[in-house]
């Protein structure tokens, strides 16, 4: 079944594109038959999304060639990237819910006839749905329908408007294992008629028991090939996440303090909260932060980093468990109690979550300082500055212009300020989340730094990340968040990357004490 | 709050591109309505002439223009303060119907009480009203159930009904039961009017109600909160700004001001309750608020021209026997010109 026809339905060559600083592909070459599951693998940020968006025609390529059936061909659009017979099944479905299955396929044919013959739309539908095992209800509307038979609409939309070659991005990452299961039957289906399916994913059993070939990138390069049965899940893992060597031998001193006998900080005790839309609930989280430590979270995204992040603050809710902040439960204070108990926030994009881009540089220091410059009706605005100023000059950072609005700083600047703003007020806990994103080589090195220092001046760190490498270099102690549990735990220095790249892609369980 | 030099140059020339920008306006739609004059066979330069000299030019008709700015005033605060939290209050004609409503109670259940104690009563009662008419679609969207567009837009159709079945049923005037209109109210529930004209002191609380929008928004911490919600409310949020109080609030404060809008209008002009108590000057605050962008002084500009324009429509009656309702074409110009410069040019306020 595996064995590749005589020539390849897509033949990608050296294609490299660049965003900024990064290098999202670096000369990639990727090959995609006939009647095969050829599977993409990597960790986030390894370039597998960019390789997708260039073959589906959304990004334009820096260098490199696509040829469709031994023909170079220029995609320009998802519409041409179509009309060569090209799909694409997102991991955010394009459905609109109150219209039916019919109507939802019927939109995305281009060849329909002015007046809409429901009947032909709907026997074909049928048809299809017989041959790969799609079958749904045509006549359903769409929000009625189950995640499942929603990712089923839209395969039926690409085979409908005659796809032969099939990008899955993330398939399986909102389906539940039976339709994992049942997603799988119909990628043998299509396999039998001769469909090119490129399935790309971060799962590495379900990359084992479907895919003919597996492609492995890893910083925007294809690390990696290997044929059905010819890669274990050790292989793939060291391919991921590459050899990063013994994890701690750069660790640098401090913190050797084992804050065990030190008071904890922050506990969650059973903590968990409810989820809408593509949030992740929590379940069930066992976790304490001390003074004086790095603690890191590990996880691919969406397993509950931002959730997790906010629970803490108190932006989200407990549905079970407790949330405790030095000694007392703080299960349910508000945001502004806890930033007044000393919690601060170091988000990735400050303009997103932590500053007001038209306001002014001062007045954005003032947010979130809760009551401590209250002065009758007004703000006392000079022991403001007098506070930030110092709180500036502590960090080593040179202090902007206080006038203009900060949407205004470059990125490193803003992060600055919002940094400057946070530490002012000696905070117990530190919530980092993805704090170096979008920063750049050095400005990502000195946050660290400030980080670090923090931690030794006794702040509890909590650094959610994905970069492997900075978590390495940083915490004192290891989480590793699946799906929005708590399924591994290591101390410094204790932990295998493979191991926890097992941990981060679900593909091995282990009970955290 | 100190101010650099460069922000300061920068928001003096704001004001004079502001400045500019509403001549443009104003010149613009008033060639524009000409020309419909003449196509109606009418003298667009006496029309102009007679409007100035029964507006501007005596002070009988100047009187008039800031009698009718009371209301327009009052009304576009309304808009503007939740505007400055993103938040679009089209409510303003319901706050107001229901200000008045609510004065109007307070003025038949104490009719016996002294004017000091019964005047910031049915004040105190007139805000009230609109503030209650505004929490209503606040609390909704707060709970993140209802946008506040729709449901500020749909009470504009209950708050005249309540008027209509009060003036119709409980509180009908018995001496004369051909008109939908309440009893007088008692001499001690109406405002004080000044110079023998029509002004009221409705307009010293329009006057101390934009000074408290002004200040409130630049000078105190609360404007810092509000616009920092304005600006990024997920921010501000996740920076302990109380946000869904914050809505509730602002919008109750807002149809505060609405409500004494319609408060003045019952207590100061007609001195009863009315079924048609007012000709639209809730949603005539909503665009010269969004006219003004929010700004104190171009709202007391705005609210100045829409009531030369609204008198403007009587004297054209009078003079050129054109209907009233020739007038809502010169403001749609207007709002038409707004539109199309801001889509050409681009800014977004």
């Amino acid at each position: 079944m595996s064995s590749p026809l005589a020539a390849p339905l897509v033949e990608i060559r050296g294609v490299s594109k660049r965003y900024g600083a990064v290098q999202a592909n670096d000369v990639v070459d990727l090959s995609l038959y006939g009647g095969e599951v050829h599977a993409l693998l990597g960790e986030n940020g390894a370039g597998k999304s960019t390789l997708s968006r260039i073959l589906y025609g959304f990004t334009r390529p820096d260098s490199g060639e696509i040829f469709l059936n031994g023909k170079a061909v220029d995609v320009h659009s998802p519409r041409e990237a179509r009309s060569h017979r090209i799909g694409m099944v997102f991991q955010n479905f394009m459905l609109i819910p109150a219209l039916s299955v019919l109507e939802n396929i019927a939109l995305f044919l281009t060849d329909l006839p002015a007046v809409l013959r429901p009947e032909a739309v709907g026997k074909r539908i049928f048809e299809f749905g017989e041959r790969f095992g799609l079958t749904v209800n045509p006549h359903a509307p769409v929000r009625q329908l189950s995640v499942g038979d929603r990712q089923k609409v839209e395969i039926l939309k690409l085979l409908l408007a005659e796809a032969r070659i099939l990008i899955f991005d993330e398939p399986t990452k909102v389906l539940a294992p039976h339709e994992v299961d049942a997603l799988f039957r119909v990628f043998a289906a299509l396999k039998a008629e001769g469909f090119a399916i490129l399935f790309i994913t971060h799962k590495l059993r379900e990359v084992i028991r479907c895919a003919d070939r597996i492609t492995v990138m890893r910083q925007g390069r294809v690390v990696g090939g290997f044929g059905s049965g010819q890669a274990d899940v050790e292989t793939l893992v060291t391919m991921m996440f590459g050899e990063r060597g013994e994890i701690g031998a750069t660790r640098q001193a401090g913190a050797t303090r084992r804050p065990a006998e030190a008071r904890p900080i922050l506990e969650l005790r059973g903590a968990s909260s409810h989820a809408t839309g593509s949030e992740t609930p929590l379940r069930g989280l066992e976790l304490s932060i001390a003074a004086g430590e790095i603690v890191g979270v590990a996880g691919v995204s969406g397993s509950g980093q931002k959730e997790l992040g906010d629970l803490i603050l108190g932006l989200r809710s407990l549905s079970a468990g407790s949330k405790w902040f030095c000694g007392a439960n703080a299960s349910s204070w508000s945001i502004a109690r806890m930033r007044e108990s000393g919690v601060a926030f170091v988000p990735e994009d400050p303009l997103v979550m932590a500053a007001v881009g038209g306001m002014s540089v001062r007045e954005n220091l003032s947010l979130g300082t809760g009551r401590r410059y209250r002065s009758g009706v007004r703000l006392d605005w000079s022991a403001l500055e007098a506070t930030m100023n110092q709180s500036f000059e502590a960090l080593a950072f040179p202090i902007p212009p206080l006038d203009p609005p900060i949407g205004a700083l470059s990125g490193g600047n803003l992060q600055r300020v919002v940094i400057a703003r946070e530490m002012a007020h000696e905070p117990k806990l530190i919530v980092a989340l993805y704090p170096t994103r979008g920063l750049d080589v050095r400005s990502a090195a000195s946050l660290r730094h400030l980080l670090r220092r923090a931690r030794d001046g006794g702040s509890g760190v909590l650094l959610i990340s994905e970069d492997l490498d900075e978590l390495a270099e940083m915490t004192d102690r290891l989480l590793v968040l699946f799906g929005g549990a708590l399924v591994g735990a290591f101390s410094r220095g204790a932990w295998q990357p493979e191991e926890v790249g097992h941990l981060m892609t679900g593909s091995k369980e282990v009970n955290v004490a | 709050m100190p101010e650099g030099g460069l922000t300061a140059v920068l928001r003096r020339s704001t004001a004079l591109r502001t400045t500019v920008r509403h001549c443009g306006i104003g010149v613009g739609a008033l060639l524009m309505f000409a020309a419909i004059l003449l196509a109606a066979g009418k003298d667009p330069l006496k029309a102009y002439v007679d409007t100035f000299h029964y507006t501007l030019a005596n002070s009988y008709g100047f009187s008039e223009l800031l009698v009718r700015m009371t209301p327009l005033l009052l009304a576009a605060v309304a808009v503007a303060l939740p505007a400055r939290l993103g938040l679009i209050n089209v409510g303003g004609e319901g706050q107001l119907y229901m200000g008045a409503f609510m004065a109007s109670a307070g003025a038949f259940l104490l009719p016996t009480a002294p004017r000091l104690i019964l005047l910031p009563f049915v004040a105190f009662m007139g805000f009230m009203g609109g503030a209650i008419w505004a929490a209503i679609p606040g609390i909704l969207r707060a709970a993140k159930l209802v946008n506040e567009t729709i449901s500020t837009l749909l009470l504009n159709y209950v708050a005249p009904l309540i008027v209509s079945y009060f003036v119709f049923g409980l509180w009908r005037a018995s001496e004369n039961s051909a008109y939908p209109q309440s009893s007088p109210f008692p001499d001690a529930a109406l405002l004080p009017s000044f110079f023998n004209t029509r002004i009221h002191a409705g307009l010293l609380i329009a006057v101390v109600a934009l000074l408290a929008y002004w200040l409130l928004l630049e000078k105190t911490r609360w404007g810092v909160d509000m616009r920092a919600i304005g600006g990024n409310a997920e921010a501000a949020q996740r920076l302990g700004i109380p946000v869904p109080a914050w809505i509730v609030t602002a919008l109750a404060v807002g149809g505060g001001f609405a409500g004494l809008a319609g408060m003045g209008e019952a207590m100061g002009i007609a001195g009863r309750l009315r079924q048609g108590l007012s000709p639209g000057y809730g949603f005539a605050g909503f665009l010269i608020a969004w006219l003004a962008g929010g700004r104190p002084l171009g709202i007391v500009f705005m609210a100045f021209l829409f009531a030369i324009i609204t008198s403007a429509g009587d004297t054209l009656q009078m003079t050129q026997g054109v209907p009233y309702a020739v007038v809502n074409i010169l403001l749609a110009m207007i709002l038409f010109i707004v539109l199309a410069r801001r889509s050409a040019g681009g800014t977004s306020k």
